[in-house]
């Protein structure tokens, strides 16, 4: 078994954001609310601790606070360490040099922690995926292949809209890839990038050296793109469960999907748990006339009413003769008596009164911002 | 280093608890599952840290390996502090030789000079063996206003039940005129909690005079209060006024779970301002199934439920299948229900399986002599065969 301590993790916290500007204009796409009781970047974070990793840089660029409140010590997920541990490298830079615009000059503003730790190589990954990886399959394929670059990837039939902000790969018969397209908004079987990709330490310094002073900032379109005959860039097939989050829609029919206990065995393994901030709430109490069916319900909520097909976070309030159905009520969601919804994801502490009828149509979900009252 | 701690809280937490029976067979009795997400010890030590008491030994005895690990260095209630926090204080060999703890105040004895690593100027004395919700600070206050060396937290409890406590007489001044233990016809109706301040010097005077007197059972309640009482020390009742359970028993085990469900909650554990702090595990949220009935009921993290559900307890990571029934009963954390079993007026311990159409416990109701009825207990990582039969009152303690 490769020591995966030898291994650097690093997590974009904003990557994808712009899709998604219902959830992530208050916060980062890392701190998105997911699955009752998780945030996006649990199920990353997790995974690199899961695979053995103990040093994790989170690249952040704005709207950060809730990441760092989520983040605290960063003991839930074991990587409170004296050597390494969990690190929030927000941008970094001369005063009115502006925030940066790629990735690799995001990496540049942290050459200082890349070469802080004795590690031979580096993860990188984005947060809009939840899966369950285990990064020590991806760096033992990294090292025996010999690639200079080894990118994990999903091979499936796309929508037009799954391959719309992603990146997919054509690989020859050596297994090498060919041709990388990016953003290719087509439908297809493809093999698609699932953002998270191996590569040396030193190769990623010098490349960062050598392409950010030529203005060369995307590590897409400048690396896995454009340097595909230079490096052996090779892919590595993920077969376990996922979903990608690319809009609203999808975010709903991912968290939608957890209504399966197999699908959350996959994803919050026993042998891999999924970490997460603790809250310390009591356990949730269901009322005498409480009628629950397929949900999945955090702690400290006060369930008093009917749910049916709902993801309840924590802390989370259904009035007495309310009925709640194929909704996402974020942490501290208050649902009044007798009031009825549906199809509606509400985000954290909103309020909605007594005697109240709000729905919107099956599969396209209406948004209730953070502490809205109705 | 400085270390000085004004107050320092010692939890005897060595008990076996035997009459927990196959529910602290292989585990001390501070560490036995309450409330969906919580072990009795939750309860003392949340009260010290909300109480603004950060330094706590923990005096562990039978069976502590449960308890250790749940403990871990107590960051789950921020008791991991660089000076103070929480420390595990098991029996230990010293030049003099090697001794168990004989007793509670044997037990603080032996761990003096943890004490006085703080150098404090109080001790709490407490046990883990009671739910309950108490600001230490406030009876820190009455024994300083007292000007008192000794204060004992007292309840009122009711004349018919005085008998099982130790039972304190006071005058107008809350100051303890006597004490007795387990009266047979009490003269009053407070009892105390097991719950002590002691000035130090003090205590400390009293517990190595008490080890020297060979006569002597190294015990607080039996001997300790009643020399200091002879004489004639600063002793005075606090009492409390709350809700405050032993859990030292099948049946108030049973009670106190079922009192979270009362709809007048006697103990809020929705408390923003004084959380019960626990040991979390990293689970998925519940899931709740497509044949689930759940009512009146606590479930907690990491439960996969799918059957019938109605004024019970779930702990963390329970599976109870479809068509299974649970009602009125507690299930301990990772117990398992299968297809059809049916589990009432009962306990089950932690990762027992009751197979399916096993039938656990029954109602009272269909008893007409109430004497051959009780809660039945299935005890932790139990397997209850296919189709068994387990009579009210009966304890397993091995698979049957």
């Amino acid at each position: 078994m490769y020591n995966m301590t030898n291994v650097l993790g690093i997590l974009f916290a904003n990557s994808h954001e712009e899709f998604i500007p219902e959830l992530s204009s208050k916060r980062t796409m890392a701190s998105i609310p997911f699955g009752g009781r998780f945030r996006l970047i649990d199920f990353q974070l997790s995974n690199m601790v899961n695979s053995g990793m103990s040093r994790v840089g989170i690249i952040t660029k704005s709207n950060y606070q809730s990441l760092i409140d989520h983040i605290g010590s960063a003991r839930q997920w074991d990587l409170a360490r004296n050597d390494g541990g969990l690190t929030i490298l927000p941008p970094y830079g001369q005063i009115n040099s502006g925030l940066y615009t790629g990735k690799l000059q995001a990496l540049r503003g942290s050459l200082g922690y890349l070469q802080k730790y004795p590690c031979d190589y580096v993860i990188l990954s984005d947060c809009n995926f939840v899966d369950n990886v285990d990064y020590s399959d991806l760096t033992e394929a990294h090292i025996e292949s010999g690639a200079d670059i080894t990118c994990l990837t999903v091979d499936g039939d796309f929508s037009a809209i799954d391959t719309a902000d992603s990146i997919v790969f054509e690989t020859g018969t050596s297994g090498r890839v060919k041709q990388t397209i990016i953003n290719r908004a087509q439908a297809g079987k493809f093999t698609m990038s699932m953002n998270a990709l191996i590569l040396k330490k030193q190769l990623l310094i010098d490349l960062i050296k050598d392409l950010v002073p030529k203005g060369k900032l995307d590590f897409g379109r400048d690396i896995l793109q454009a340097m595909v005959s230079e490096l052996d860039i090779r892919t590595f097939a993920y077969n376990g469960y996922y979903s990608k989050i690319t809009d609203l829609e999808s975010y709903y029919r991912a968290n939608m999907e957890l209504l399966d206990a197999d699908i959350i065995e996959k994803l919050v393994q026993k042998k891999r748990p999924v970490y997460t901030k603790v809250r310390d709430d009591a356990p949730s109490k269901y009322g005498l006339e409480s009628a629950v069916t397929n949900s999945l319900i955090a702690d400290g909520c006060i369930i008093l009413g009917r749910v049916e097909n709902c993801i309840i976070f924590r802390g989370v309030t259904v009035g007495k003769g309310a009925y709640v159905k194929n909704c996402i009520l974020m942490q501290d969601t208050i649902i009044g008596e007798d009031t009825e919804v549906s199809n509606i994801i509400t985000d954290k502490e909103v309020k909605i009164g007594d005697q109240l009828c709000i729905s919107s149509a099956e599969g396209s979900p209406l948004y209730i911002a953070k502490k809205r009252v109705l | 280093m400085y270390n000085k701690k004004e107050c320092v809280a010692m939890l005897l937490a060595g008990g076996q608890g035997s009459r927990l029976y196959a529910l602290t067979k292989n585990v001390a009795k501070p560490a036995v599952p309450y409330g969906g997400k919580y072990r009795i010890i939750d309860f003392p030590l949340s009260n010290c840290v909300n109480s603004g008491i950060d330094t706590v030994g923990v005096l562990t005895q039978y069976q502590p390996l449960v308890l250790n690990d749940y403990i871990g260095n107590g960051q789950a209630w921020n008791l991991d502090r660089i000076h103070g926090g929480v420390h595990i204080l098991p029996p230990y060999q010293s030049n003099s030789g090697a001794q168990w703890y004989e007793g509670t105040a044997n037990a603080i004895y032996q761990n003096l000079s943890f004490i006085e690593r703080y150098d404090p100027e109080y001790v709490v004395i407490l046990s883990g063996d009671h739910i309950y919700k108490m600001d230490y600070s406030k009876m820190l206050q009455f024994h300083k206003e007292k000007n008192a060396v000794c204060t004992i937290a007292v309840i009122e409890v009711e004349l018919s039940e005085a008998s099982r406590f130790g039972i304190m007489s006071t005058d107008e001044t809350d100051a303890i005129t006597k004490f007795v233990e387990k009266p047979k016809e009490p003269e009053s109706t407070l009892a105390s909690m097991g719950i002590y301040i002691f000035s130090y010097p003090t205590l400390k005077k009293y517990l190595t005079e008490n080890e020297l007197d060979a006569t002597a059972t190294k015990d607080f309640g039996k001997n300790v209060i009643p020399s200091m009482l002879a004489n004639k020390e600063r002793m005075y009742a606090y009492r409390f006024q709350g809700y405050w359970k032993d859990v030292g028993t099948i049946d108030s085990l049973w009670e106190a779970n079922m009192d979270l469900l009362s709809p007048n909650i006697p103990i809020d554990l929705y408390d923003p301002t004084w959380k019960i702090f626990s040991n979390n595990d990293s689970r998925a949220p519940q899931f709740i199934g497509k044949n689930a009935k759940i009512q009146n009921s606590m479930v907690t993290t990491g439960c996969v439920i799918d059957g019938s559900v109605d004024c019970s307890l779930i702990s963390g990571g329970v599976t109870i299948e479809e068509g299974a029934i649970v009602t009125d009963s507690i299930l301990m954390p990772g117990a398992t229900v299968k297809r059809g079993a049916v589990v009432e007026y009962a306990i089950v311990g932690e990762s027992s399986v009751i197979q399916a159409g096993a039938h656990i416990g029954a109602r009272p109701e269909s008893y007409e002599n109430k004497s051959e009825w009780g809660i039945a207990v299935v005890g932790h990582n139990i397997s209850i065969s296919s189709g068994t039969i387990v009579a009210p009152k009966q304890i397993i303690s091995a698979d049957i």
